[in-house]
Protein backbone atom coordinates (compact mmCIF):
# COMPACT_ATOMS: atom_id res chain seq x y z
CA UNK A 1 0.00 0.00 0.00
CA UNK A 2 1.20 3.55 -0.96
CA UNK A 3 0.68 5.99 1.52
CA UNK A 4 1.44 10.04 0.69
CA UNK A 5 1.07 11.63 3.99
CA UNK A 6 0.22 15.90 4.60
CA UNK A 7 2.96 16.29 2.25
CA UNK A 8 4.47 19.60 1.17
CA UNK A 9 7.48 20.13 -1.16
CA UNK A 10 9.03 23.74 -1.85
CA UNK A 11 11.91 24.01 -4.44
CA UNK A 12 15.31 25.64 -3.31
CA UNK A 13 13.93 28.25 -5.62
CA UNK A 14 11.45 29.44 -3.34
CA UNK A 15 8.90 27.61 -6.04
CA UNK A 16 6.33 26.07 -3.21
CA UNK A 17 5.02 22.99 -5.13
CA UNK A 18 2.86 21.12 -3.08
CA UNK A 19 0.63 21.84 -0.35
CA UNK A 20 -0.26 19.32 2.73
CA UNK A 21 -1.07 16.46 0.06
CA UNK A 22 -2.63 13.42 1.16
CA UNK A 23 -3.68 10.26 -0.90
CA UNK A 24 -3.93 6.39 0.18
CA UNK A 25 -3.27 4.43 -3.18
CA UNK A 26 -4.80 0.53 -2.47
CA UNK A 27 -3.03 -2.69 -3.47
CA UNK A 28 -3.25 -2.98 -7.07
CA UNK A 29 -5.35 -0.20 -7.65
CA UNK A 30 -5.33 2.54 -10.56
CA UNK A 31 -5.51 6.39 -9.90
CA UNK A 32 -5.23 9.01 -12.04
CA UNK A 33 -3.88 12.18 -11.21
CA UNK A 34 -4.76 15.29 -13.40
CA UNK A 35 -4.77 18.75 -12.93
CA UNK A 36 -3.35 21.80 -14.53
CA UNK A 37 -0.27 22.63 -16.30
CA UNK A 38 2.43 23.47 -13.31
CA UNK A 39 0.67 22.18 -10.15
CA UNK A 40 2.80 19.68 -8.89
CA UNK A 41 1.84 16.39 -10.44
CA UNK A 42 5.56 15.62 -11.75
CA UNK A 43 7.07 16.93 -8.61
CA UNK A 44 4.75 14.48 -6.46
CA UNK A 45 5.37 11.49 -8.69
CA UNK A 46 9.08 12.00 -8.59
CA UNK A 47 8.92 12.33 -4.38
CA UNK A 48 6.91 9.08 -4.45
CA UNK A 49 9.64 7.53 -7.07
CA UNK A 50 12.59 8.52 -4.42
CA UNK A 51 13.70 11.04 -7.03
CA UNK A 52 13.14 13.75 -4.99
CA UNK A 53 12.88 15.23 -1.60
CA UNK A 54 9.56 16.30 0.53
CA UNK A 55 9.77 19.33 2.65
CA UNK A 56 7.56 18.03 4.62
CA UNK A 57 5.37 14.96 5.24
CA UNK A 58 6.22 11.53 4.12
CA UNK A 59 5.69 9.00 1.70
CA UNK A 60 5.32 5.55 2.91
CA UNK A 61 5.44 2.23 1.39
CA UNK A 62 3.98 -0.52 3.05
CA UNK A 63 4.70 1.54 6.14
CA UNK A 64 7.98 2.17 5.22
CA UNK A 65 9.28 5.84 4.25
CA UNK A 66 10.80 6.31 0.95
CA UNK A 67 14.01 8.07 0.73
CA UNK A 68 15.39 7.06 -2.47
CA UNK A 69 14.74 4.96 -5.13
CA UNK A 70 13.45 1.34 -4.36
CA UNK A 71 13.58 -1.58 -6.35
CA UNK A 72 9.83 -2.56 -6.14
CA UNK A 73 8.77 0.80 -7.99
CA UNK A 74 8.88 1.20 -11.98
CA UNK A 75 8.77 4.57 -13.31
CA UNK A 76 7.53 6.01 -16.81
CA UNK A 77 8.56 8.78 -17.89
CA UNK A 78 7.09 11.95 -20.01
CA UNK A 79 9.77 11.15 -22.45
CA UNK A 80 11.43 7.08 -23.26
CA UNK A 81 14.52 8.23 -22.08
CA UNK A 82 15.97 4.77 -23.67
CA UNK A 83 19.98 4.89 -24.02
CA UNK A 84 20.59 5.71 -27.41
CA UNK A 85 23.64 3.36 -27.69
CA UNK A 86 21.54 0.25 -26.52
CA UNK A 87 19.44 -2.03 -28.58
CA UNK A 88 15.79 -2.40 -27.40
CA UNK A 89 16.36 -5.81 -25.68
CA UNK A 90 19.36 -3.92 -24.29
CA UNK A 91 17.36 -1.09 -22.81
CA UNK A 92 14.88 -3.43 -21.72
CA UNK A 93 17.14 -5.23 -19.29
CA UNK A 94 18.74 -2.05 -17.85
CA UNK A 95 17.37 -2.65 -14.79
CA UNK A 96 18.16 -6.30 -14.94
CA UNK A 97 21.74 -6.56 -15.21
CA UNK A 98 22.43 -8.12 -11.97
CA UNK A 99 20.74 -11.32 -13.15
CA UNK A 100 21.97 -14.24 -15.25
CA UNK A 101 22.04 -14.15 -18.76
CA UNK A 102 19.17 -16.42 -19.56
CA UNK A 103 17.00 -14.51 -17.04
CA UNK A 104 17.47 -11.85 -18.48
CA UNK A 105 16.63 -12.97 -22.09
CA UNK A 106 13.69 -14.45 -20.95
CA UNK A 107 12.59 -11.75 -18.98
CA UNK A 108 13.59 -9.49 -22.33
CA UNK A 109 11.66 -11.18 -24.60
CA UNK A 110 8.72 -11.36 -22.71
CA UNK A 111 8.44 -7.99 -21.65
CA UNK A 112 8.68 -7.09 -25.51
CA UNK A 113 5.80 -9.61 -26.05
CA UNK A 114 3.33 -7.83 -23.91
CA UNK A 115 4.18 -4.53 -25.88
CA UNK A 116 4.02 -5.92 -28.76
CA UNK A 117 7.79 -5.36 -29.94
CA UNK A 118 8.67 -8.92 -30.37
CA UNK A 119 10.91 -8.63 -33.45
CA UNK A 120 12.53 -5.41 -32.31
CA UNK A 121 14.66 -6.73 -29.72
CA UNK A 122 18.03 -5.72 -31.79
CA UNK A 123 17.12 -2.33 -33.43
CA UNK A 124 18.42 0.68 -32.06
CA UNK A 125 15.95 3.75 -30.70
CA UNK A 126 16.87 6.05 -33.44
CA UNK A 127 14.96 3.53 -35.88
CA UNK A 128 11.86 3.58 -33.60
CA UNK A 129 8.68 5.48 -33.81
CA UNK A 130 8.07 7.50 -30.42
CA UNK A 131 5.14 5.01 -29.59
CA UNK A 132 7.51 1.89 -29.85
CA UNK A 133 10.21 3.80 -27.98
CA UNK A 134 7.70 4.70 -25.66
CA UNK A 135 6.43 0.86 -25.43
CA UNK A 136 10.32 -0.07 -24.51
CA UNK A 137 10.29 2.71 -21.77
CA UNK A 138 7.22 0.59 -20.32
CA UNK A 139 8.63 -2.79 -20.76
CA UNK A 140 11.86 -1.41 -19.17
CA UNK A 141 9.39 -0.52 -16.34
CA UNK A 142 7.67 -3.73 -16.44
CA UNK A 143 10.54 -6.04 -16.57
CA UNK A 144 11.39 -5.57 -13.15
CA UNK A 145 8.02 -6.69 -11.95
CA UNK A 146 7.73 -3.61 -9.92
CA UNK A 147 4.57 -3.76 -7.57
CA UNK A 148 4.11 0.55 -8.00
CA UNK A 149 4.14 1.64 -11.53
CA UNK A 150 4.01 5.53 -11.97
CA UNK A 151 3.80 6.99 -15.13
CA UNK A 152 4.13 10.28 -15.90
CA UNK A 153 2.23 11.48 -18.84
CA UNK A 154 3.42 8.57 -20.68
CA UNK A 155 1.41 8.86 -23.40
CA UNK A 156 1.11 12.79 -24.10
CA UNK A 157 3.56 12.69 -26.40
CA UNK A 158 1.66 10.34 -28.73
CA UNK A 159 -1.04 10.57 -31.42
CA UNK A 160 -4.35 9.61 -30.80
CA UNK A 161 -4.20 6.66 -32.25
CA UNK A 162 -1.25 5.14 -30.91
CA UNK A 163 -2.60 6.46 -27.71
CA UNK A 164 -5.94 4.11 -27.39
CA UNK A 165 -3.73 0.81 -28.42
CA UNK A 166 -0.92 2.00 -25.52
CA UNK A 167 -3.90 2.54 -23.04
CA UNK A 168 -5.40 -0.90 -24.16
CA UNK A 169 -1.81 -2.53 -24.04
CA UNK A 170 -1.51 -0.97 -20.69
CA UNK A 171 -4.53 -2.37 -19.09
CA UNK A 172 -3.76 -5.88 -20.59
CA UNK A 173 0.17 -6.07 -18.73
CA UNK A 174 -1.55 -4.72 -15.61
CA UNK A 175 -3.49 -8.22 -15.69
CA UNK A 176 -0.08 -10.14 -15.34
CA UNK A 177 1.26 -8.78 -12.06
CA UNK A 178 -1.35 -6.11 -11.03
CA UNK A 179 0.57 -3.32 -9.96
CA UNK A 180 -0.13 -0.25 -7.89
CA UNK A 181 -0.36 2.51 -10.34
CA UNK A 182 0.23 6.22 -10.10
CA UNK A 183 -0.79 8.09 -13.70
CA UNK A 184 -0.61 11.33 -14.77
CA UNK A 185 -2.58 12.54 -17.31
CA UNK A 186 -3.87 15.72 -19.01
CA UNK A 187 -6.08 13.07 -20.70
CA UNK A 188 -10.72 13.39 -19.14
CA UNK A 189 -10.56 10.05 -21.97
CA UNK A 190 -7.52 8.25 -20.52
CA UNK A 191 -8.15 8.80 -16.91
CA UNK A 192 -11.55 7.30 -17.07
CA UNK A 193 -10.45 4.05 -19.50
CA UNK A 194 -7.75 3.64 -17.33
CA UNK A 195 -8.67 4.10 -13.13
CA UNK A 196 -10.34 3.13 -10.29
CA UNK A 197 -9.99 6.80 -9.29
CA UNK A 198 -9.46 10.04 -10.41
CA UNK A 199 -7.71 12.59 -8.38
CA UNK A 200 -7.92 16.36 -9.40
CA UNK A 201 -5.26 18.59 -8.45
CA UNK A 202 -5.43 22.58 -8.55
CA UNK A 203 -3.62 25.71 -7.66
CA UNK A 204 0.33 26.77 -7.21
CA UNK A 205 1.26 25.56 -4.33
CA UNK A 206 -0.66 22.09 -5.74
CA UNK A 207 -3.11 20.58 -3.38
CA UNK A 208 -5.59 18.08 -4.25
CA UNK A 209 -9.00 19.68 -5.10
CA UNK A 210 -11.46 16.62 -5.62
CA UNK A 211 -11.58 13.10 -5.72
CA UNK A 212 -14.06 10.95 -8.00
CA UNK A 213 -13.86 6.95 -7.76
CA UNK A 214 -14.74 5.36 -11.32
CA UNK A 215 -17.35 2.47 -10.80
CA UNK A 216 -17.58 1.75 -14.69
CA UNK A 217 -17.66 -1.64 -15.24
CA UNK A 218 -14.33 -2.71 -17.04
CA UNK A 219 -13.44 -3.47 -19.89
CA UNK A 220 -14.37 -0.07 -20.24
CA UNK A 221 -15.72 1.04 -23.88
CA UNK A 222 -15.09 4.92 -24.44
CA UNK A 223 -17.93 5.21 -26.99
CA UNK A 224 -20.70 3.82 -23.79
CA UNK A 225 -23.49 5.93 -22.48
CA UNK A 226 -22.37 5.78 -19.04
CA UNK A 227 -18.84 6.28 -20.13
CA UNK A 228 -19.84 9.84 -21.81
CA UNK A 229 -21.76 10.74 -18.77
CA UNK A 230 -18.89 10.10 -16.54
CA UNK A 231 -16.88 12.41 -19.38
CA UNK A 232 -19.42 15.12 -19.29
CA UNK A 233 -19.65 15.30 -15.35
CA UNK A 234 -15.77 15.63 -15.19
CA UNK A 235 -15.45 18.26 -17.82
CA UNK A 236 -18.19 20.14 -15.87
CA UNK A 237 -16.32 20.08 -12.61
CA UNK A 238 -13.10 20.49 -13.90
CA UNK A 239 -14.76 23.51 -16.09
CA UNK A 240 -16.89 25.00 -13.27
CA UNK A 241 -13.41 24.70 -10.89
CA UNK A 242 -11.81 26.78 -13.19
CA UNK A 243 -14.59 29.62 -12.88
CA UNK A 244 -14.87 28.89 -9.22
CA UNK B 1 46.78 28.21 -60.93
CA UNK B 2 43.46 28.26 -58.37
CA UNK B 3 41.12 29.50 -60.96
CA UNK B 4 42.24 27.12 -63.25
CA UNK B 5 41.15 23.79 -61.70
CA UNK B 6 38.29 23.85 -60.70
CA UNK B 7 37.38 25.00 -64.21
CA UNK B 8 38.96 22.26 -65.39
CA UNK B 9 36.71 19.55 -62.77
CA UNK B 10 33.74 21.29 -63.81
CA UNK B 11 34.90 19.60 -67.59
CA UNK B 12 35.86 16.42 -65.69
CA UNK B 13 32.54 15.76 -64.15
CA UNK B 14 29.93 14.94 -66.90
CA UNK B 15 32.36 12.95 -69.12
CA UNK B 16 32.80 10.65 -66.07
CA UNK B 17 28.53 10.09 -66.12
CA UNK B 18 27.88 9.50 -69.12
CA UNK B 19 31.35 7.43 -69.48
CA UNK B 20 29.45 5.33 -66.75
CA UNK B 21 26.11 4.92 -68.37
CA UNK B 22 22.83 5.17 -66.74
CA UNK B 23 23.83 7.35 -63.99
CA UNK B 24 23.28 6.29 -60.35
CA UNK B 25 25.41 3.38 -60.14
CA UNK B 26 29.24 5.19 -60.66
CA UNK B 27 28.00 8.15 -58.64
CA UNK B 28 29.12 6.76 -54.96
CA UNK B 29 33.03 6.10 -56.62
CA UNK B 30 33.13 9.52 -57.77
CA UNK B 31 31.80 10.42 -54.58
CA UNK B 32 34.70 8.62 -53.01
CA UNK B 33 37.16 9.97 -55.77
CA UNK B 34 36.64 13.82 -55.34
CA UNK B 35 38.27 14.79 -52.93
CA UNK B 36 41.10 13.30 -54.95
CA UNK B 37 40.46 15.18 -58.03
CA UNK B 38 42.13 18.74 -56.77
CA UNK B 39 45.26 17.41 -55.34
CA UNK B 40 45.86 15.13 -58.45
CA UNK B 41 45.42 17.91 -60.92
CA UNK B 42 47.56 20.32 -58.78
CA UNK B 43 50.47 17.86 -58.88
CA UNK B 44 50.54 17.34 -62.37
CA UNK B 45 50.09 21.50 -63.09
CA UNK B 46 53.01 21.80 -60.35
CA UNK B 47 55.04 19.16 -62.31
CA UNK B 48 54.43 20.29 -65.71
CA UNK B 49 55.33 24.06 -64.51
CA UNK B 50 58.73 22.79 -62.92
CA UNK B 51 59.91 20.76 -66.23
CA UNK B 52 59.15 24.44 -67.59
CA UNK B 53 60.77 26.08 -65.66
CA UNK B 54 58.23 28.49 -63.81
CA UNK B 55 59.33 27.00 -60.54
CA UNK B 56 63.03 27.67 -59.32
CA UNK B 57 64.33 24.67 -58.70
CA UNK B 58 65.64 25.76 -55.62
CA UNK B 59 62.48 27.13 -54.07
CA UNK B 60 60.34 24.94 -55.70
CA UNK B 61 61.72 21.06 -56.83
CA UNK B 62 59.16 19.24 -59.21
CA UNK B 63 56.90 16.45 -57.03
CA UNK B 64 59.21 13.59 -59.34
CA UNK B 65 62.14 15.39 -57.24
CA UNK B 66 60.82 14.99 -54.04
CA UNK B 67 59.19 11.56 -54.64
CA UNK B 68 63.21 10.69 -55.81
CA UNK B 69 64.52 12.24 -52.78
CA UNK B 70 62.45 10.54 -50.17
CA UNK B 71 63.16 7.26 -52.30
CA UNK B 72 66.75 7.42 -51.86
CA UNK B 73 65.89 7.96 -48.00
CA UNK B 74 63.77 4.78 -48.35
CA UNK B 75 66.73 2.53 -50.39
CA UNK B 76 68.56 3.25 -47.19
CA UNK B 77 66.40 2.35 -44.55
CA UNK B 78 66.75 5.49 -42.79
CA UNK B 79 63.41 6.77 -43.92
CA UNK B 80 62.13 3.76 -41.74
CA UNK B 81 63.79 4.84 -38.77
CA UNK B 82 63.08 8.88 -38.98
CA UNK B 83 59.18 7.54 -39.71
CA UNK B 84 59.51 4.88 -36.75
CA UNK B 85 60.60 7.55 -34.43
CA UNK B 86 58.75 10.27 -35.21
CA UNK B 87 55.46 7.40 -34.32
CA UNK B 88 57.01 6.43 -31.28
CA UNK B 89 56.82 9.53 -30.51
CA UNK B 90 53.34 10.77 -30.67
CA UNK B 91 51.98 7.35 -29.75
CA UNK B 92 53.64 7.84 -26.48
CA UNK B 93 52.56 11.14 -25.95
CA UNK B 94 49.15 10.29 -27.23
CA UNK B 95 49.28 7.97 -25.02
CA UNK B 96 50.42 9.61 -21.77
CA UNK B 97 48.70 12.94 -22.47
CA UNK B 98 45.68 10.92 -23.44
CA UNK B 99 45.54 8.76 -19.94
CA UNK B 100 45.98 11.67 -17.88
CA UNK B 101 43.26 13.89 -19.32
CA UNK B 102 41.17 11.10 -19.64
CA UNK B 103 41.94 10.69 -15.99
CA UNK B 104 41.32 14.11 -14.82
CA UNK B 105 38.90 14.84 -17.31
CA UNK B 106 36.57 12.25 -15.73
CA UNK B 107 36.91 13.62 -12.72
CA UNK B 108 36.27 17.07 -13.43
CA UNK B 109 33.01 15.84 -15.27
CA UNK B 110 31.71 14.19 -12.72
CA UNK B 111 32.63 15.27 -9.12
CA UNK B 112 31.95 19.10 -8.66
CA UNK B 113 34.53 19.14 -6.19
CA UNK B 114 37.29 17.74 -8.62
CA UNK B 115 35.98 20.29 -10.99
CA UNK B 116 36.31 23.35 -8.78
CA UNK B 117 39.34 22.06 -7.53
CA UNK B 118 41.63 21.54 -10.64
CA UNK B 119 39.88 23.29 -13.46
CA UNK B 120 40.77 26.41 -12.72
CA UNK B 121 44.25 25.39 -12.29
CA UNK B 122 43.70 23.67 -15.60
CA UNK B 123 42.48 25.97 -17.76
CA UNK B 124 45.00 28.60 -16.87
CA UNK B 125 48.04 26.47 -17.65
CA UNK B 126 45.78 25.94 -21.17
CA UNK B 127 46.68 29.76 -22.13
CA UNK B 128 50.30 28.70 -21.90
CA UNK B 129 51.56 28.62 -25.55
CA UNK B 130 52.45 25.19 -25.50
CA UNK B 131 55.64 25.93 -27.73
CA UNK B 132 56.70 28.19 -24.07
CA UNK B 133 57.22 24.66 -21.81
CA UNK B 134 60.02 23.71 -24.29
CA UNK B 135 62.64 25.81 -22.38
CA UNK B 136 61.58 24.64 -19.33
CA UNK B 137 60.91 20.88 -20.52
CA UNK B 138 64.22 20.51 -21.75
CA UNK B 139 66.25 21.76 -18.36
CA UNK B 140 64.26 19.70 -16.14
CA UNK B 141 64.14 16.49 -18.68
CA UNK B 142 67.03 16.93 -20.69
CA UNK B 143 67.08 17.22 -24.78
CA UNK B 144 66.48 13.41 -25.23
CA UNK B 145 63.16 11.82 -25.28
CA UNK B 146 61.30 12.53 -22.07
CA UNK B 147 61.40 16.51 -22.88
CA UNK B 148 60.07 15.76 -26.45
CA UNK B 149 57.18 13.21 -25.06
CA UNK B 150 56.53 15.87 -22.56
CA UNK B 151 55.84 18.32 -24.78
CA UNK B 152 53.60 16.22 -26.84
CA UNK B 153 51.85 14.67 -24.07
CA UNK B 154 51.02 18.80 -23.07
CA UNK B 155 49.29 18.93 -26.94
CA UNK B 156 47.28 16.05 -26.41
CA UNK B 157 46.54 16.50 -22.88
CA UNK B 158 44.36 19.43 -23.19
CA UNK B 159 41.32 19.02 -26.28
CA UNK B 160 40.77 15.35 -24.90
CA UNK B 161 40.37 16.68 -21.12
CA UNK B 162 37.74 19.60 -22.04
CA UNK B 163 35.98 17.75 -24.14
CA UNK B 164 35.95 14.58 -21.55
CA UNK B 165 34.63 17.50 -18.78
CA UNK B 166 32.08 19.43 -21.17
CA UNK B 167 30.82 16.06 -22.47
CA UNK B 168 30.19 14.52 -19.25
CA UNK B 169 28.73 17.80 -18.06
CA UNK B 170 26.11 17.64 -20.77
CA UNK B 171 25.16 14.34 -20.20
CA UNK B 172 21.14 14.25 -20.55
CA UNK B 173 20.53 14.54 -16.93
CA UNK B 174 17.17 12.63 -17.77
CA UNK B 175 19.51 9.42 -18.93
CA UNK B 176 21.29 10.36 -15.51
CA UNK B 177 18.07 9.86 -13.53
CA UNK B 178 17.28 6.08 -15.24
CA UNK B 179 20.15 5.20 -13.84
CA UNK B 180 19.36 6.68 -10.52
CA UNK B 181 16.05 5.23 -10.58
CA UNK B 182 17.87 1.60 -11.02
CA UNK B 183 19.97 2.22 -7.91
CA UNK B 184 22.96 2.24 -10.07
CA UNK B 185 26.40 3.19 -7.62
CA UNK B 186 28.68 5.73 -8.70
CA UNK B 187 30.79 3.56 -10.68
CA UNK B 188 28.05 1.82 -12.74
CA UNK B 189 26.57 4.81 -13.80
CA UNK B 190 30.11 6.45 -14.72
CA UNK B 191 30.45 2.95 -16.78
CA UNK B 192 26.54 2.30 -18.07
CA UNK B 193 25.86 5.72 -18.82
CA UNK B 194 28.09 8.69 -18.27
CA UNK B 195 30.80 6.84 -20.20
CA UNK B 196 29.04 5.75 -23.40
CA UNK B 197 26.98 9.00 -23.68
CA UNK B 198 30.45 10.81 -23.28
CA UNK B 199 31.86 8.77 -25.68
CA UNK B 200 31.26 11.02 -29.20
CA UNK B 201 32.43 14.08 -27.43
CA UNK B 202 35.40 12.14 -26.08
CA UNK B 203 36.23 10.42 -29.66
CA UNK B 204 36.25 14.11 -30.68
CA UNK B 205 38.65 15.08 -28.30
CA UNK B 206 41.06 12.19 -28.79
CA UNK B 207 40.96 13.39 -32.40
CA UNK B 208 42.15 16.78 -31.53
CA UNK B 209 44.61 15.86 -29.49
CA UNK B 210 45.84 13.61 -32.16
CA UNK B 211 46.39 16.43 -34.34
CA UNK B 212 48.11 18.27 -31.99
CA UNK B 213 50.30 15.92 -31.21
CA UNK B 214 51.44 16.22 -34.49
CA UNK B 215 51.89 19.36 -34.40
CA UNK B 216 54.08 19.24 -31.18
CA UNK B 217 55.90 16.41 -32.49
CA UNK B 218 57.47 19.07 -35.53
CA UNK B 219 57.96 21.80 -32.51
CA UNK B 220 59.43 19.13 -30.58
CA UNK B 221 61.95 17.44 -32.94
CA UNK B 222 62.63 21.23 -34.72
CA UNK B 223 63.82 21.84 -31.25
CA UNK B 224 66.96 19.54 -31.64
CA UNK B 225 67.01 15.59 -32.64
CA UNK B 226 68.71 13.55 -34.35
CA UNK B 227 66.31 11.47 -35.86
CA UNK B 228 62.52 11.65 -36.87
CA UNK B 229 60.42 13.63 -39.99
CA UNK B 230 61.00 16.81 -37.67
CA UNK B 231 64.96 16.50 -37.77
CA UNK B 232 64.44 15.74 -41.63
CA UNK B 233 62.56 18.91 -41.99
CA UNK B 234 65.57 20.93 -40.07
CA UNK B 235 68.19 18.58 -42.11
CA UNK B 236 66.54 19.61 -45.30
CA UNK B 237 66.54 23.30 -44.46
CA UNK B 238 70.51 23.11 -43.54
CA UNK B 239 72.07 21.08 -45.97
CA UNK B 240 70.20 23.35 -48.96
CA UNK B 241 67.60 20.60 -50.19
CA UNK B 242 64.10 21.91 -50.48
CA UNK B 243 62.70 18.28 -51.90
CA UNK B 244 63.59 17.08 -48.47
CA UNK B 245 61.67 19.96 -46.82
CA UNK B 246 58.75 19.04 -49.02
CA UNK B 247 59.03 15.48 -48.31
CA UNK B 248 58.98 15.94 -44.73
CA UNK B 249 55.82 17.67 -45.12
CA UNK B 250 54.47 15.80 -47.16
CA UNK B 251 54.90 12.55 -44.83
CA UNK B 252 53.66 14.29 -42.29
CA UNK B 253 50.46 14.87 -43.56
CA UNK B 254 49.81 11.24 -44.51
CA UNK B 255 50.57 10.08 -41.11
CA UNK B 256 48.99 12.33 -39.49
CA UNK B 257 46.01 11.47 -42.30
CA UNK B 258 46.10 8.00 -41.73
CA UNK B 259 46.08 7.64 -37.70
CA UNK B 260 43.44 10.18 -37.63
CA UNK B 261 41.33 7.75 -40.20
CA UNK B 262 42.51 5.06 -37.69
CA UNK B 263 41.11 6.63 -34.89
CA UNK B 264 37.75 7.75 -36.68
CA UNK B 265 37.67 4.10 -37.89
CA UNK B 266 38.03 2.88 -34.70
CA UNK B 267 35.37 5.68 -32.70
CA UNK B 268 32.54 4.27 -35.22
CA UNK B 269 32.50 0.78 -34.35
CA UNK B 270 31.43 2.06 -31.23
CA UNK B 271 29.16 5.06 -32.57
CA UNK B 272 27.06 3.01 -35.05
CA UNK B 273 24.08 3.63 -32.37
CA UNK B 274 24.30 7.78 -32.77
CA UNK B 275 21.40 9.37 -35.16
CA UNK B 276 23.16 12.29 -36.30
CA UNK B 277 22.82 14.22 -39.68
CA UNK B 278 25.89 12.55 -40.67
CA UNK B 279 25.09 9.20 -40.06
CA UNK B 280 21.68 9.25 -41.70
CA UNK B 281 23.21 11.42 -44.68
CA UNK B 282 25.66 8.52 -45.40
CA UNK B 283 22.67 5.71 -44.23
CA UNK B 284 20.61 7.22 -46.85
CA UNK B 285 22.99 7.62 -49.90
CA UNK B 286 24.71 4.00 -48.96
CA UNK B 287 20.61 2.92 -49.68
CA UNK B 288 20.31 4.86 -52.78
CA UNK B 289 24.12 2.99 -53.85
CA UNK B 290 22.27 -0.33 -53.01
CA UNK B 291 19.46 0.72 -55.57
N1 LIG C 1 13.54 21.35 -9.98
C1 LIG C 1 12.72 22.38 -9.77
N2 LIG C 1 13.18 23.51 -9.21
C2 LIG C 1 12.34 24.55 -8.96
N3 LIG C 1 11.05 24.56 -9.27
C3 LIG C 1 10.52 23.45 -9.84
C4 LIG C 1 11.32 22.32 -10.12
N4 LIG C 1 10.54 21.37 -10.67
C5 LIG C 1 9.30 21.90 -10.74
N5 LIG C 1 9.28 23.16 -10.23
C6 LIG C 1 8.11 24.02 -10.09
O1 LIG C 1 7.15 23.34 -9.34
C7 LIG C 1 5.85 23.54 -9.86
C8 LIG C 1 5.21 22.20 -10.17
O2 LIG C 1 5.91 21.59 -11.25
P1 LIG C 1 5.52 20.17 -11.82
O3 LIG C 1 6.46 19.85 -12.89
O4 LIG C 1 5.39 19.21 -10.71
O5 LIG C 1 4.07 20.46 -12.43
P2 LIG C 1 3.10 19.50 -13.24
O6 LIG C 1 1.82 19.46 -12.54
O7 LIG C 1 3.78 18.21 -13.53
O8 LIG C 1 2.92 20.32 -14.58
P3 LIG C 1 2.69 19.77 -16.06
O9 LIG C 1 1.29 19.31 -16.13
O10 LIG C 1 2.92 20.95 -16.92
O11 LIG C 1 3.70 18.68 -16.27
C9 LIG C 1 6.01 24.43 -11.06
O12 LIG C 1 5.70 25.75 -10.66
C10 LIG C 1 7.46 24.33 -11.43
O13 LIG C 1 7.92 25.54 -11.94
MG1 LIG D 1 4.53 17.26 -15.27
Amino acid sequence: MLRIDDLSKRFDSGVKALETVTLTVGQSEIVSLVGTSGCGKSTLLRIVGGLDFPTSGSVLIDDEPVAAPRPEIGIVFQEPRLMPWLSVADNVKFGIEDQPRPVKDELATAALAKVGLTGFAEALPRQLSGGMAQRVAIARALVTRPSILLLDEPFSALDAFTRLKLQDHLLQTWEFDRPTMLFVTHDIDEALVLSDRIIVMRGHPGRIHQEYTVDLPRPRRRTDAAFQLWKERLLTDLDLSVEA
Amino acid sequence: MTALAPSQSDANAPRLVRGGGRGGRNRPALGRGKGLLLPVLLLVLWEALSRFGVFAPNLLPAPSKVLGAIADLAVTGELLEHIAITLYRVALGFLIGGAAATLLGAATGYSRTARELLDPLLQSLRNIPSIAWVPLFILWLGIYEASKVTLIATGVFFPVYLNLMSGIQNVDRKLVEVGRVYRLSGLQLVRRVLLPATLPTYIVGLRSGLGLGWMFVVAAEYMGASKGLGFLLVDGQMTGRPQIIIGSIALFAIFGKLTDLLLATVGERFLTWQDSFSSNHTRASADAADR
